[in-house]
């Protein structure tokens, strides 16, 4: 019994259909946008792609240790509300750089909330990380009833237009994240990760600190949710306690997109990374290949769809000719 | 030792009465009027029925488990309260037919969401979440801003007027326990309905056991498609007016309602009895937020914490060491 090449390939290397997507996409946006590899092109793409990419390396961790983690929306609020509320507009550097502390502080509490419940009380994520979302995005609205508020001109700029060697400040971020993550693998940490996110069960009769672990996935998320939220509040450089609500689907929709099943133990993170900038390249194709607006929504969902769904045409299409 | 077992259904319907006997003495409370409270509690659970019927999908789709969730259902919701509201457009006899379209283009959803989980293998949580990123984007090109219709009298007549002047019953809530009841002999007294449950706990045994897993799972999701139809249908009757933004607020309380029911999420365990008790306390929650005159934020972390104790109480899953 021969199993389809593809098949195997698929199996075998897990990230190569988003590496074909993210290929295919970026052709279909060259082509729109002949001058996208520019340096200055590059940089405002990736500035606004950053943001996502953070939060869908978070929900990477999350769902290979078996979980989801759908607060991750609310902490970004929280923390953009928090960063335009008390810095302001006129704030002092040193200011800014205290509450960039304070708010990755507030993204570990906030991650190490849904680990508690999920991880040492054994609620199901799914529900928990929903409960949670209320609680983080109304306190966001609390601190911010209205949107405004605000971080300094200067501040905002060093995330927008800082591109060392000439090379935008998002390449960076995005190759330490894959350095830590071969690094972090490679160690004890990521194997038990991945035994966790495959069968919980046997995990826990071999001795590997299940509960830890999923604790861990949880607070990892936190954070890079609060990353991602100081991410797109320098982006912006303003207030708003929506922001975050749309985000959170994305960085999930980023994971599978990635290669990376919502059942857990299979994947990385270089995957999500890729499903990520797929999303963001995808709305770049919408807008720029001049959609009428009506349309605009419906295209992007139906790439989506389609995007998810070809390497299940591909297998179903395999195995008939097997 | 013999510990005292409330079955969730039963928990979650105590939790609604002291609630609402608690709210008696909050500001703003229905009073001591015995007619008012009567006319409240009649008025709450005239507001549940939506969110019960919506839910109902849900409860089938949870059940069968394998991470079902219906993420569709809200813009599912919007879009059949849109075609209602336009094919109506206030002619009595063309009520049965848009009753007819709406649970059709429900099915018609619901059946590509199956098609995509059954044989794409996409995880049902990110199929129906692109799925309702395509129904949203169909409903703003059909919708192009403006709809012009008009709901039909009998619609009103048959949805928010009470039976007749001498009981003051909404038909809305004879219509539910009608439901109820269908729901009821549906899951328990069907093969259908035990199939449902069947997959929901093993796939693969259900399999060896003769049932044809792939129909039955196709069969769920039309199904839950053309009851968020039917919850549509529904909400356009009573409110009279349809906009974009309709169905949305109903998605992740449908989901809450089926946990709070007692339902696992993980599946093959639970009933729609709970799922209409979790809809009465969760539109009872919001309720009583609203007229205690809350402000948003508070009203958010309020249901986010109601919703964490809830599921802490009774959504535990096992643990490890058993």
């Amino acid at each position: 019994m021969r199993r389809t090449s593809w098949e195997t390939l698929t199996t075998k290397y897990p990230a190569l259909f988003s590496i074909i997507l993210i290929v295919v996409a970026l052709l279909i946006n060259l082509s729109l946008q002949p001058n996208l590899f520019s340096r200055d092109t590059l940089n405002s793409n990736l500035r606004v792609f950053l943001p996502s990419v953070l939060l869908a390396v978070g929900q990477a961790f999350v769902i290979l240790g078996g979980g989801i983690d759908i607060s991750v929306g609310g902490i970004v609020s929280i923390v953009n509300t928090v960063l335009a509320v008390q810095v302001g507009l006129n704030g002092s550097v040193e200011k800014m750089w205290l509450y960039v502390g304070i708010s990755l502080l507030i993204g570990i509490i906030c991650g190490a909330l849904n680990g508690f419940f999920i991880a040492v009380l054994r609620l199901q994520p799914i529900i928990t990380t929903y409960a949670t979302s209320f609680l983080f995005g109304g306190l966001a609205l609390f601190v911010l009833p209205n949107p405004g508020g605000g971080i300094p001109q200067s501040i905002a700029n060093i995330y927008r237009s800082t591109t060392p060697l000439g090379i935008p400040l998002g390449f960076y971020i995005i190759a330490i994240l894959i350095l830590l993550w071969q690094y972090l693998r490679s160690t004890r940490y990521g194997s038990y990760l991945y035994s966790v996110g495959g069968k919980a069960d046997a995990a826990y009769e071999t001795g590997v600190p299940v509960t830890w672990i999923n604790f861990s996935t949880y607070v990892i998320s936190g954070l890079m949710a609060a990353l991602s939220g100081i991410a797109i509040t320098m982006l912006s450089g303003s207030g708003n306690a929506e922001i975050g609500s749309p985000m959170t689907l994305t960085a999930i929709t980023a994971v599978v997109i990635g290669g990376t099943p919502l059942s857990g133990g299979i994947g990385g993170i270089t995957g999500p990374i890729m499903g990520a900038l797929t999303l963001g390249i995808i709305q770049n194709i919408v807008s720029f290949a001049h959609v009428n607006t009506w349309w605009e929504t419906f295209v992007k969902a139906t790439i989506i769809v389609v995007a998810l769904a070809a390497p299940g045409i591909i297998n179903l299409f395999g195995r008939r000719k097997s | 030792m013999k510990r005292l077992y409330i079955s969730p259904p039963v928990a979650a319907l105590i939790l609604a009465i002291i609630l609402f006997l608690l709210s008696g003495f909050l500001p703003n409370g229905f009073g001591n009027d015995i007619n008012i409270a009567i006319a409240q509690a009649t008025n709450i659970l005239r507001l549940s029925v939506f969110l019960g019927v919506i839910a109902a999908g849900q409860t089938l789709v949870i059940l069968s488990g394998y991470e079902g969730i219906d993420l569709s259902a809200g813009s599912v919701v919007t879009l059949t309260a849109i075609l209602t509201y336009v094919l109506v457009n206030g002619r009595d006899e063309k009520v049965f037919y848009a009753f007819l379209i709406a649970l059709l283009a429900g099915a018609l959803v619901g059946l590509i969401n199956g098609l995509g989980i059954t044989f794409l293998k996409i995880s049902p949580f990110v199929m129906t979440l692109s799925m309702s990123g395509v129904v949203t984007g169909l409903i703003i090109i059909i919708n192009h801003g403006n709809v012009s219709g008009k709901v039909a009298p009998i619609m009103t007549r048959l949805i928010a007027r009470p039976l007749s002047p001498n009981i003051p019953i909404p038909n809305a809530i004879i219509i539910w326990v009608i439901f109820g009841i269908l729901m009821w002999l549906l899951l328990e007294r069907t093969t259908f309905g035990k199939h449902v449950f069947a997959i929901g706990v093993n796939r693969v045994t259900s399999r060896l056991s003769g049932i044809n897993v792939n129909a039955t799972n196709l069969a769920v999701y039309s199904l839950a498609g053309a009851l968020a139809g039917f919850g549509g249908f529904l909400v356009v009757g009573n409110t009279g007016v349809v906009f974009i933004a309709l169905g949305q607020p109903f998605l992740f309380p449908s989901i809450a309602a089926v946990a709070v029911g007692g339902t696992l999420l993980s599946g093959g365990k639970g009933s729609y009895w709970g799922t209409m008790a979790g809809a009465i306390v969760l539109t009872l929650i919001t309720s009583l937020l609203t007229t205690m005159q809350m402000p948003e934020s508070i009203r958010r972390v309020v249901l986010g914490a109601t919703l964490l104790v809830m599921i802490s109480i009774y959504g535990r899953q096992r643990g490890f060491r058993q």
